[in-house]
């Protein structure tokens, strides 16, 4: 059973085609994510669904029935703002007893749900502080909070971590997972940030220019990415463009720019001799040193440390500069800029995609 | 260091010189006006003859107190009802206005927009008597065609409301309009997405938080109302209001410390609205 | 769509308003004593229509000399409100302490919420021959019998300043407060001498402001009415006193509408005349709060 189907939706905005023939399916209690760059359309889609854009075409069903002609303030579906929009002139619990207000409910029944769903996001006994008394995470908790007290089909969050420094953020990220696991309530979450996505979602959907890309669990876009741009728009991706020399048995020889050759798995079935190519092999896979079947000579040319996602930089012989992350601070490599080397990687972990050129 | 002050400390005296010349400037006609007032004598001028509070409350000749000339309250009242009246009618215009030119997008905006700004530099004179000329021709038109007699068209409080309020919806426009400039659209949404209507997102979001606007525009529109004179005076009939009687008492009297009540008058309560103004907009602050 | 054609109603409904006020407040009186002018009496409720009014005005060298007095004497005004508010400005903006700002800008402010009629009152008060300054000139020994201050064009130039220099000072320290001192750090730093800095960093940036209060300034000063009146007595010649005169004393509203005309002509001219020559435009200039 699905919470959310779209089906072949498109939105213009005159020549210009925001949204171009989306469809995907939300199953009841999931975490869904929407990743994509800004301006790919996604805000829109989420505006469609929330009904405050129409669709110049397709439909949008919730629970199996569509709402196109639902006015956005009958429709199940709830929004936490970008910014989280909590009404300044309000304190916390008018503003969680906001929607109730507006369903008409009565006054002992709102005090109830208000101090219970406030007890749920771990904030109990905060409904008379004002707004601006609260710290970041606490105003996320409570745009939450006034969402799911109306029992909502379906949560829509619009990058609200955005506005978040980075040590609330990471964070946030487990708080979220855990308060939808919480609620049982389908979560569509749009964000542009990747590891946002990764890390809570069930599945995500990478959209680009209005369309997506692949739609699939986190481990499957990044470990199996079906086209070039999610490849390289999930997760670090050392990226080479090359000429492909020969294709055997889903295998790509490519003549990288500038010299030398490799070999990847194709990644998709376009690819063909003396075609245009874009060659992805992620950090992590990389290596100092040979002994796997892809090897290609360098010099180091500086060292990043960042703790777990060190890397080192080696400008290889034919100009590129490689990004390598494997084993590189646990000691049993020591290299120092300047240091002739090779880098070597599995052909597994190599992948090509073909550019349009 | 501060590189926009002068730097040498002579210049910056000179500089803190000129500064405090400049408010004993603006300090000075206000201070003579309030000052004789108190002054226990038949004239506002000097000598000081010792303080008394005559001027405002004796009821006895020759001298009597502002809060016993019957003609200086009956110009007061008219000046309350025509200020809040047009205050009113100016805030709602301006709400409207604010709202048309920034939640609304039409052809020819831009023309229409410097339409509303116009009416806040013709002079105030000019409007007085193009209103004053309109009025009449309608007026003189139905007498002529129908045989209808509308007075109000004629001097009077009508007009003296109509023309005050040509000038003030401009001013109480562009303050609720920058107020509602910095309004977030998706407070809104945000209310519409919890399941308000519209009316009840106006009613419980938009308008509370334009509130701080609206009040300061109906102060300032009332203030302005209050001590207008150039419209004014084309427009007005039997129903003077209080710049107007002050006007005539000066013009036709000469000056006397009634005046010099009045004005201290004057200078408190529109000093009291002012700072009333100014509090409520610094106690919305940290809020927005 | 159902909700398309809400917003079409709520815009019918926003829209009429703003047009009832615009046409029948702002159009339509204009073109009022537009035509009004362009009309003579020749009996009782019989006209002619040409430009008569006009030719009058023109062939009587006090009414012209008037408005031209007028209009020179506001751009005096404006002149000297310019100079005189453009030191309090900075200094309100750029040099006073975060504290003491608010304070001074709201001294500044006062004197705005009182009457025309008052200020011009405490002026006469102080400056009439039985008043404030003359009294003390003749006790400290200065001068030996009453002077009389009012009644002429200094008197009425500095009142008029007193007026408007408000107007001008308020729109000044909204640019100058916008500024970042950087800009004058970087001025400096790049080798630029007080005087650079000040005519090619400082004064361009505060354009916008220093042509929004010139406007205003220029515009109630020519409307202005009590003032010089009150400071400058019968013989002040005001281009309003004109109008007022034709008006109420001599109930000649054909040749007082003409002389409407012509001030809002005269005055729109000057208006955009500086607009033109500083490259600014009414939106950007007045309406920015």
């Amino acid at each position: 059973m699905h919470d959310l189907q779209c089906e072949s939706l498109v939105k213009r905005f005159g020549a210009y085609t925001a949204v171009n023939s989306v469809s995907f399916n939300v199953p009841r209690g999931s975490f869904f994510s929407i990743l994509g760059p800004s301006g790919c359309g996604k805000t829109t889609l989420m505006r469609m669904i929330a009904g405050f854009e129409a669709p110049s075409s397709g439909d949008i069903r919730i629970k199996g029935k569509s709402v196109l002609s639902t006015p956005p303030n009958k429709r199940p579906v709830k929004m936490v703002f970008q910014h989280l929009a909590l009404f300044p002139m309000m304190n916390v619990g008018e503003n969680i007893a906001y929607g109730l207000r507006c369903r008409g409910e009565n006054k002992a029944d709102i005090g109830g749900k208000v101090a219970r769903v406030l007890d749920r996001v771990g904030l109990p006994g905060t409904e008379h502080k004002q707004v601006s008394q609260l710290s970041g995470g606490q105003k996320q908790r409570i745009a939450i909070a006034r969402c799911m007290v109306l029992e909502p089909d379906v949560l829509l969050l619009d990058e609200p971590l955005g506005a978040l420094d980075l040590k609330l953020r990471e964070r946030m990220k487990i708080e979220l997972k855990q308060l939808q696991h919480q609620f049982e309530t389908t979560f569509l979450y749009i964000t542009h940030d990747q590891s946002e996505a990764l890390l809570m979602s069930d599945n995500v959907a990478v959209m680009n220019a209005g369309q997506f890309e692949q739609i699939g669990s986190p481990q499957e876009l990044y470990n199996n990415p079906k086209t070039g741009f999610v490849a390289g728009f999930v997760g670090d991706s050392n990226r080479w463009s090359g000429r492909v020399v020969s294709l055997s048995e889903g295998k790509v020889r490519v003549a990288i720019d500038g010299g030398g050759e490799v070999t990847a798995l194709a990644g998709d079935n376009r690819i063909a001799a003396g075609g245009s190519v874009e060659v992805f092999v992620r950090p992590e896979a990389i290596s100092i040193g040979g002994g796997r079947d892809e090897v290609l000579g360098g010099t180091v040319e500086s060292l990043l440390f960042n703790g777990a996602s060190s890397r080192i930089l080696v400008r290889m012989d034919n100009g590129h500069l490689v990004e390598v992350g494997q084993a590189v601070m646990d000691g049993s490599v020591t290299v120092s800029p300047g240091e002739k080397v090779q880098i070597c990687w599995s052909q597994l972990h190599g992948r090509a995609f073909t550019t349009a050129r | 260091m501060n590189v926009a002050a002068p730097q040498s400390p002579f210049l910056q005296w000179l500089y803190r010189g000129y500064m405090l010349a400049f408010l004993a400037y603006l300090a000075a006609p206000l201070f003579a006006a309030g000052m004789f007032a108190f002054n226990d004598s038949m004239f506002p001028a000097l000598p000081w003859n010792g303080f008394t509070l005559d001027w405002f409350f004796s009821s006895t000749e020759p001298k009597i107190g502002m809060f016993h000339d019957r003609r200086l309250l009956r110009g007061l009242e008219n000046s309350l009802y025509i200020g809040v009246l047009v205050s009113a009618l100016a805030v709602a215009a301006g709400t409207c206005n604010a709202f048309l030119f920034e939640r609304k997008q039409f052809p020819g905006k831009n023309v229409f927009y410097i339409l509303m700004i116009v009416p806040l530099v013709i002079p105030g004179v000019i409007l007085g008597i193009s209103i004053l000329v309109f009025a009449s021709m309608i007026a003189n038109g139905l007498e002529e065609t129908f045989g209808i007699e509308w007075d109000f068209l004629r001097p009077g409080l009508f007009l003296v409301i109509l023309g005050q309020f040509s000038f003030l919806t401009t001013i109480t426009s562009l303050v609720i309009a920058a107020r509602l400039r910095k309004f977030d659209i998706s407070l809104e949404e945000a209310a519409l997405n919890l399941g308000a209507t519209r009316l009840r997102v106006l009613m419980t979001v938009t308008l509370p938080y334009l509130m701080p606007a609206l009040f300061s525009a109906f102060v300032v529109a009332f203030l302005v109302s209050f001590e207008n004179f150039n419209t004014t005076l084309m427009l007005v009939g039997s129903d003077a209001p209080l710049t107007i009687t002050m006007y005539d008492r000066m013009v036709k009297v000469g000056s006397t410390p009634v005046l010099n009540a009045v004005s201290f008058f004057l200078m408190v309560g529109s000093g009291m609205l002012a700072l009333l103004s100014v509090v409520v907009q610094k106690k919305d602050e940290p809020a927005t | 769509m159902a909700r398309t054609d809400v917003g079409k109603l709520s815009f019918i409904l926003l829209f009429a308003p703003f047009a009832l006020w615009i046409a029948l407040l702002i159009i339509l009186p204009q073109l009022g004593i537009g035509y009004i002018s362009l009309r003579e009496k020749v009996g009782p409720g019989e006209y002619t229509f040409g430009f008569s009014n006009y030719v009058a005005f023109l062939s009587e060298p006090i009414y012209w000399n008037t408005l031209l007095r007028t209009a020179w004497m506001s751009i005096l005004v404006t002149a000297m409100a310019l100079a005189v508010g453009f030191p309090v400005a900075y200094y309100i903006a750029k040099i006073a302490q975060r504290r003491s700002r608010a304070a001074l800008f709201l001294m500044c402010l006062i004197p705005l919420w009182v009457s025309d009629l008052v200020r011009a009152f405490g002026w006469i008060v102080i400056l009439r021959e039985t008043g404030l300054v003359s009294s003390l000139l003749q006790k400290i020994g200065l001068v030996s019998g009453p002077v009389e201050l009012l009644y002429n064009d200094a008197t009425v130039v500095m009142g008029l300043v007193y007026t408007v220099v408000l107007f001008m000072i308020v729109p000044l320290v909204s640019t100058l407060d916008g500024m970042d001192n950087s800009l004058i750090e970087a001025g400096y730093n790049l080798g630029g001498s007080r005087l650079t800095v000040f005519r090619r960093i400082v004064v361009p940036y505060a354009m916008p402001g220093i042509v929004a209060g010139c406007i205003i300034v220029f515009m109630l000063t020519a409307g202005s009415y009590l003032t010089p009146i009150l400071l400058g007595g019968k013989n002040s010649m005001w281009f309003t006193e004109q109008i007022y005169e034709q008006f109420v004393t001599r109930y000649n509203w054909e040749s007082g509408a003409t002389f409407g005309v012509l001030l809002l002509v005269f005055t729109s001219f000057v208006v955009w005349l500086g607009l033109r020559l500083t490259g600014q435009s009414l939106a950007s200039t007045v309406a920015k709060d």
